[in-house]
């Protein structure tokens, strides 16, 4: 276990420090002067070069990059100059919204992707198992951003059941203000989870030690939850690591939908005001949950399963 | 096999009724061919995928009115025969924003699908090939650019060039190769230790031949199956860009930027938003249900 886990946390901190080079490469690289950006395309050259020097955009880009470095180490991650603060000032009162609702979707996406795939597993290419398909495929291509509006029609302004913008704290408060952002982002992922549980839950349930189990007179309910969804649970959970990304992205577009005052607001207003301090910030920090989030995955599926922590892949 | 085969001859080998392979003939008939194999589910996704196409190819003929065409006589009109998904605050026909919105859109997405897949294809190739530090190189470079969420990463790099296309045109692909490179490269390493990748090893082929010839004839598949879904990936990014005003500035419309336009009356004209975006929706289900399709059929050895 203690060789996987080094070379697990290993790994990710090689990703980590390749996120730093990419969001550093993408500000220096892209065509386009973030100053002149900034300050408008006819300010006058020694005005630019000032505030050039000024951020230290004139050092040779490897000093620059060894600078974001060791300051994004020391917890500084620079100066917003758009808001006048530093970024992670700017940062610290946005992003507990959105970390609430990618929670949140990520709990309402296992609470209705479980039994649905439980049911589909169990009754497979029955007419149930085939509306699953069909919902399936009609989720995966609908955007995300339309789907909250559908929902805001329906549920906020038609049915008047749940308020459609805003944002309350408490549990009770954001339980209620952000069920429909929640849903909008779980129910795509709600369809990834049937298809992973079901088709693995399908692969479990044919094999030999399931037998066993029925011959033995277990109750199906008990061979489901004991045996067979603790093994089959894996993919799915690699699945949602893996689609935290998307996840990330789907937040930061359905915080505009809703009005919720998260990250993507945060990061829509930076973008307008071509304010890279604190776009590169929120980039590294969103590569960062990702990293982290299927390092988490990886390790709890270390923890439930020997065969990955022996297997030495 | 017919009886005649089973009788003992005089040692002459059985010699299957020949039947045409798939690499034969000219390519409509090829085309023909394939699509013939195909499950009836591609063929219904890919029948989808080609009405959409059209549809974009022959906007400026078919769309009944200007994209930007002004009609205050019908400000938020409902769908009716005269506008098939009513007008806008402005008057302007919805049908025939979406159109040539869609025409936009296909056009970038086909750009950003097609352009980095032949080049991750190559690289995850040669990285499955060649192991070793290559190897190890290459898939840390892709778990990276892999790790990005993809929004935030085009987000960024829009916050550099400014709101328009250009973001994702240099975005996108900035990403999308090392999804292709990530599926070439596992393919690979199954596919060196087959019989036919080892021959050319021992007819002393050069690396490069063994490469371009015979390996990636055979990782375009999978890549182009996959292809289908990045295309729908692209195309909900682009719709959520332009939504939030990052896409293509106006005169120019996009699928997202319509839906946007629409939110504002979406209580009293429900079709400005909603209508748009079931044409997304639908290119969704037909590259869908193309992928899914060719899928199934290489699991069951169909061909493609």
């Amino acid at each position: 276990m203690l060789i996987y886990l080094i070379r697990r946390v290993a790994l990710a901190v090689v990703v980590l420090f390749g996120l730093m080079i990419a969001t550093f490469l993408i500000i220096h690289l892209v065509p386009g002067d973030p100053v002149r950006a900034v300050i408008g395309g006819n300010a006058p050259p020694a005005e630019i070069n000032r505030i050039r020097d000024q951020l230290g955009l004139n050092q040779p880009l490897l000093t620059q990059f060894w600078h974001y470095v060791s300051h994004t180490f020391q917890g500084h991650l620079g100066q917003s100059y758009s808001l006048g603060i530093p970024v992670g000032q700017a940062i610290d009162g946005r992003i507990g919204p959105s970390a609430a609702l990618i929670c949140y979707a990520l709990l309402l996406s296992v609470l209705i992707g479980f039994p649905l795939a439980i049911y589909a597993a169990l009754h497979p290419n029955g007419l149930f198992d085939n509306i699953i398909r069909l919902g399936t495929t009609f989720m995966f291509a609908m955007p995300a951003f339309w789907l909250g509006l559908l929902l805001a029609l329906v549920f906020g302004l038609e049915l008047h059941w749940l308020p459609t913008s805003g944002y309350s704290g408490g549990v009770g408060g954001l339980l209620r203000t952000l069920l429909l952002p929640a849903l909008t982002l779980g129910l795509p992922l709600a369809t990834v989870v049937v298809r992973t549980l079901r088709s693995s839950l399908l692969e479990v349930l044919g094999s030999d030690y399931i037998d066993a189990a029925r011959s033995r007179g277990l109750s199906m309910r008990r061979i489901v939850t004991r045996h067979a969804l603790r093994n089959a649970v894996m993919n799915t959970l690699t699945v949602l690591s893996v689609n935290i990304g998307f996840l990330i992205g789907g937040t930061l577009v359905v915080e505009q939908v809703f009005q919720i005052p998260g990250m993507g607001s945060l990061l829509f207003g930076a973008v307008e005001k071509r304010d890279y301090q604190l776009v590169q910030a929120i980039s590294l920090l969103a590569g960062s949950a990702v990293v982290l989030a299927s390092l988490a995955a990886d390790l709890l599926q270390a923890a439930l399963d020997p065969r990955v922590r022996l297997g030495g892949r | 096999m017919s009886a005649v085969d089973l009788v003992p001859g005089a040692g002459a080998p059985i010699v299957p009724a020949p039947s045409p392979s798939p690499s034969t003939g000219s390519w409509p008939r090829r085309i023909a061919r394939a699509v013939r194999g195909m499950p009836l589910q591609a063929k219904v996704g890919a029948g989808i995928l080609l009405f959409l196409v059209l549809l974009a190819i022959l906007a400026p003929l078919i769309a009944p009115y200007g994209q930007n065409q002004l009609d205050f006589a019908n400000l938020l009109a409902g769908p009716s025969g005269r506008h098939w998904f009513g007008t806008d605050a402005e008057g302007r026909d919805v049908f025939s924003r979406t159109l040539y919105a869609l025409r936009l859109d296909l056009a970038i997405i086909l750009f950003v699908t097609y352009i980095p897949l032949p080049i991750g294809v190559l690289v995850g190739a040669a990285a499955g090939w060649y192991g070793g530090v290559v190897d190890a190189i290459v898939a840390r470079i892709a778990d990276v650019m892999i790790a990005f969420p993809f929004m935030v990463l085009v987000i960024a790099v829009i916050a550099i060039v400014g709101p328009g296309v250009e973001g994702v045109l240099i975005g996108v692909p900035i990403v999308a190769w090392a999804l292709y490179a990530r599926l070439a490269r596992s393919e690979m390493l199954v596919m060196r230790e087959q019989p036919f990748m080892l021959a050319t090893k021992a007819l002393g082929y050069t690396d490069r031949r063994a490469i371009l010839r015979h390996a990636i004839p055979n990782l375009m598949r999978a890549a182009l199956i996959y292809s289908t879904l990045d295309m729908v990936v692209n195309l909900l990014l682009l719709a959520s860009l332009a939504y939030l005003g990052l896409g293509a500035q106006p005169p120019n419309a996009e699928l997202g930027s319509i839906i946007a336009d629409g939110q504002n009356t979406l209580l009293s004209a429900w079709w400005v938003a909603t209508l748009p975006g079931l044409v997304v929706v639908l290119f969704g289900i037909g590259a869908g249900l193309l992928g899914d399709g060719l899928s199934d059929g290489r699991r069951h050895g169909g061909s493609v």
